[in-house]
């Protein structure tokens, strides 16, 4: 009904490679920039800009980075938190330590400080893979943490190890509401989205999924393992890195070594386990799931408890919140061990054979 | 359809007129409560916020509020995470903005993440013995305040209370610094280094990584420099694991002594044994031999409005620091009214200034009911601490007593450190800081 694509016709090759080959869709992702764009920071309030939209968008630019990582080339990764703090501490730096540089110049060195960081402890992937790997990444979890707080001269020898960040200039207007944060952040999320959305489907993309779904015999086929595999860290770093910076910048605007913390990694790693693993699209609607949920039933559950009566103290309702949370996890995987993404992915083909789906 | 609506539309919106209308009609002052019960220090929360909640009510039954502006909350998990804490800040702060107490974290990640946003939004940010410190000067941080005292001034009263101890002289005296390796532990080091090149004793320091549960090569250092004191700044399972190995290699635990987060029963009592001796700094006392506290239990536990579920809690070193934390907050409520008028609500700002002039005498302690529960405070434009006096107190195997009285740490060493760092935070944000001379 709605994916009606009669009449659609491609007549190009380049046309029948575009990353929305219906037109529905392309309609689609338009209004929805349009609204994310226009619309969003027209009736929004400060409340769902500093508390809901800007995290949202910053973690689900770490979960493409990790996606990228262990949803395409495989290698799974227990780090990303560690590069998000890289990314912040190195962008603190960069507006620190030289004068007048453009704060997206920060974010980007930032992220390419990440990818160093990232390529270092990707080397153990030459030799090891799946959960050996993913203990090896840990290691990086842990290093660089420990750096961030024995180091002082990375936090510019704040007594506390806590930085500050800076003010955020972008072409010398300051940005100070939070709208103007977002959308700063939402151009970064959909320029860099974008990206990766046409890396994972270029050669290096096909790369990366080879040497997920065999490595020997990817490098049967002349894939060279080493650089295919450093790379997927580089980016994926480079993403956390920006996303790490922006967790810093846009959204808390101070940040401590230990808030980086494994937990903040694991997050991100059920983030694209939910969402999708292999799928762009599954990074955001991961970071929405992880991210929203939990506030929706902390807004949530005091109303039905008011409804029905029930006497709930603040500590009760967190518990209940948890525990619903964990529920719907398992439901969602039960229901689609593919992730929402594929849950999506289903639906649309049901939508384009209605009336008859199979 | 949409003829039909309006009408509709148009008494709904004149019901809630109304509504808000009566709302107005009985004031109330809001308390926003970015707080945690739940989590890895949940049960530390549990005691402050019960505290804190306890003495509100306690407030609202026995006095109808604060000349009769009854007192209420709303309550948000932070789960001690600190992007949880901003959600919860921007959640409540529609309500704050009406009219807002002063906000408790109960954690410096938080704090810190606010600290900013908090100023924007012209709502006052309390502190109490955590946070960002160098807030002690107001010209820089108009809306924050670490009340009561702050880490350096307690880590500078220790080192005198151990320099009384030794006939004034510490010279060639060696000090261990045992602290937990983050951003908690470390803002002592710098007041730490300060008073030994002040005092000439030599410190050595050590650090524990979180959590701090595996202290085995620590204690074998400090068993090989052989201190005459430990200094000791541990956080939740690291405190009780620390008391058990200082047992284990026999370092006697009454030259250990804690900060104020390592000082309270949550603390000593699963070491069992091994804490007996062991001292801790606090800004208050525990017991319910304290006034308030035992009618705190009389008022509100007797008319079945307690917050705690346990207790066994009341009169804790932590319960007892949760009401010291009302305390100054409904008393900075009372000083905002007599400024602004008397029986309606106070807004952020007001209540930021109520705090900047803060003078809680002894006397008014007493007739509060508060004798000995916090010390006396008067704060100031440029010191929005207000006090920098601790008690030392020392675990008898049942319960903490008090050994000292309160003990103020060395002011002209400390406050221009922090003045040193509140400037550099001025510079890097470009904040003009205000003329402190021009405030009244």
């Amino acid at each position: 009904m709605l994916y009606r694509e009669a009449g659609q016709f491609k007549t190009t090759y380049a046309a029948d490679q575009q990353i929305f080959p219906i037109r529905q869709d392309r309609i689609g992702i338009i209004a929805l920039l349009v609204v994310a764009f226009i619309g969003v920071p027209l009736f929004a309030s400060e409340y769902w800009f500093s508390a809901i939209l800007i995290p949202f968008l910053i973690f689900a630019l770490a979960a493409i980075g990790l996606n990228v990582l262990t949803g395409y080339a495989g290698q799974l990764s227990l780090g990303s938190a560690a590069f998000m703090a890289v990314g912040a501490y190195a962008a603190y730096n960069f507006q620190l330590r030289i004068e007048g540089i453009p704060i997206l110049v920060s974010f980007v060195l930032a992220g390419l400080t990440a990818a160093g960081v990232g390529i270092l402890f990707g080397l153990p992937s030459l030799r090891i893979k799946g959960f050996y790997l993913a203990v090896a990444t840990l290691a990086a979890q842990f290093f660089i943490v420990w750096c961030l707080t024995k180091f002082p001269w990375l936090s510019n020898n704040s007594s506390s190890g806590v930085i500050s960040t800076q003010k955020l200039i972008f072409f010398g207007h300051e940005l100070t509401t939070p709208v103007e944060k977002y959308l700063l952040v939402l151009s970064v999320v959909v320029v860099l989205a974008l990206a990766a959305k046409n890396m994972v489907r270029s050669s290096t993309g096909r790369a990366w999924m080879a040497v997920r779904d065999m490595d020997v015999a990817a490098s049967v086929i002349g894939i060279k393992l080493m650089p295919t595999k450093l790379l997927a860290f580089a980016v994926s770093s480079f993403y956390c890195g920006v996303a790490g910076a922006m967790y810093a910048f846009c959204y808390l605007g101070s940040v401590e070594p230990d808030g980086f913390s494994l937990e903040m990694s694991f997050k991100i790693l059920f983030m694209i386990i939910i969402g999708g693993v292999g799928s762009i699209m599954g990074s955001f609607l991961g970071a929405a799931f992880i991210l929203l949920l939990p506030i929706f039933l902390d807004v949530a559950l005091p109303f039905v408890a008011d409804l029905f009566g029930l006497p709930f103290a603040s500590a009760t309702v967190s518990h209940i919140q948890i525990t619903v949370f964990g529920a719907l996890i398992m439901f969602f995987l039960i229901v689609e061990p593919h992730g929402l993404a594929r849950l999506w992915q289903i639906a649309k083909e049901k939508l384009r054979l209605w009336p008859f789906p199979h | 359809m949409i003829k039909n609506f309006k009408p509709a539309l148009a008494a709904a919106a004149v019901s809630l007129a109304m509504l808000s209308q009566t709302a107005m009609a009985a004031e109330e002052q809001f308390f926003p409560l970015i707080d945690y019960r739940v989590g890895p220090y949940g049960s530390n929360g549990q005691a402050f916020y019960g505290g804190f909640i306890d003495y509100l009510n306690y407030v609202n039954l026995k006095e109808k509020g604060v000349n009769g502006v009854q007192l209420t909350y709303e309550e948000c998990e932070t789960e001690y995470n600190n992007a949880k804490g901003v959600e919860c800040y921007e959640r409540l702060k529609a309500k704050a903005k009406v009219s807002s107490g002063p906000i408790h974290t109960m954690s410096t990640g938080i704090s810190y993440a606010l600290i900013d946003k908090s100023a924007q939004d012209k709502l006052p940010l309390a502190m109490m013995g955590y946070g960002r410190t160098d807030a002690v000067d107001g010209s820089v941080f108009p809306y924050a305040f670490p009340l009561v005292t702050t880490y350096q001034m307690q880590a500078s009263a220790i080192i005198k209370f151990i320099k009384d101890k030794n006939a004034g002289n510490l010279a060639g005296k060696k000090i261990v610094y045992l602290y937990h390796d983050s951003a908690y532990g470390k803002e002592a080091i710098i007041a730490m280094e300060a008073e030994a090149s002040l005092n000439k004793f030599t410190l050595v320091q050590v650090p524990v990584a979180h959590p701090g549960n595996e202290q085995g090569a620590q204690w074998l250092k400090i068993r090989q420099e052989k201190p005459d004191y430990v200094v000791f700044w541990g956080w939740g399972v690291m405190n009780q694991t620390a008391l058990k190995a200082a047992q284990k290699v026999g370092y006697p635990r009454d030259q250990m002594i804690g900060s104020w987060w390592t000082g309270s029963e949550e603390d000593v009592v699963p070491a069992g044994e091994a804490a007996k001796g062991y001292m801790a700094a606090t800004w208050n006392v525990s017991g319910k031999q304290v006034p308030v506290i035992a009618d705190i239990e009389k008022v509100v536990y007797g008319a079945n409005k307690g917050n705690l579920q346990d207790k066994a809690k009341i009169g804790t070193v932590l319960y007892n620091r949760g009401v010291s934390a009302a305390v100054l907050s409904i008393e900075a409520i009372r000083k905002a009214q007599e400024k602004y008028g008397k029986g309606k609500a106070m807004t952020g700002e007001q209540v930021r200034w109520a705090l900047e002039n803060l003078n809680i005498t002894d006397a008014r302690l007493k007739t509060l009911g508060a004798t000995d529960l916090l010390p006396e405070i008067k704060t100031s434009c440029d010191n929005h601490e207000g006090s920098g006096k601790v008690k030392i107190q020392q675990w008898d195997g049942a319960k903490w007593v008090p050994i000292s009285g309160w003990i103020e740490g060395n002011k002209a060493l400390i406050h221009p450190l922090f003045q040193a760092s509140a400037k550099q935070y001025a510079k890097e944000k470009g904040i003009t800081p205000r003329d402190c001379s021009k405030e009244k």
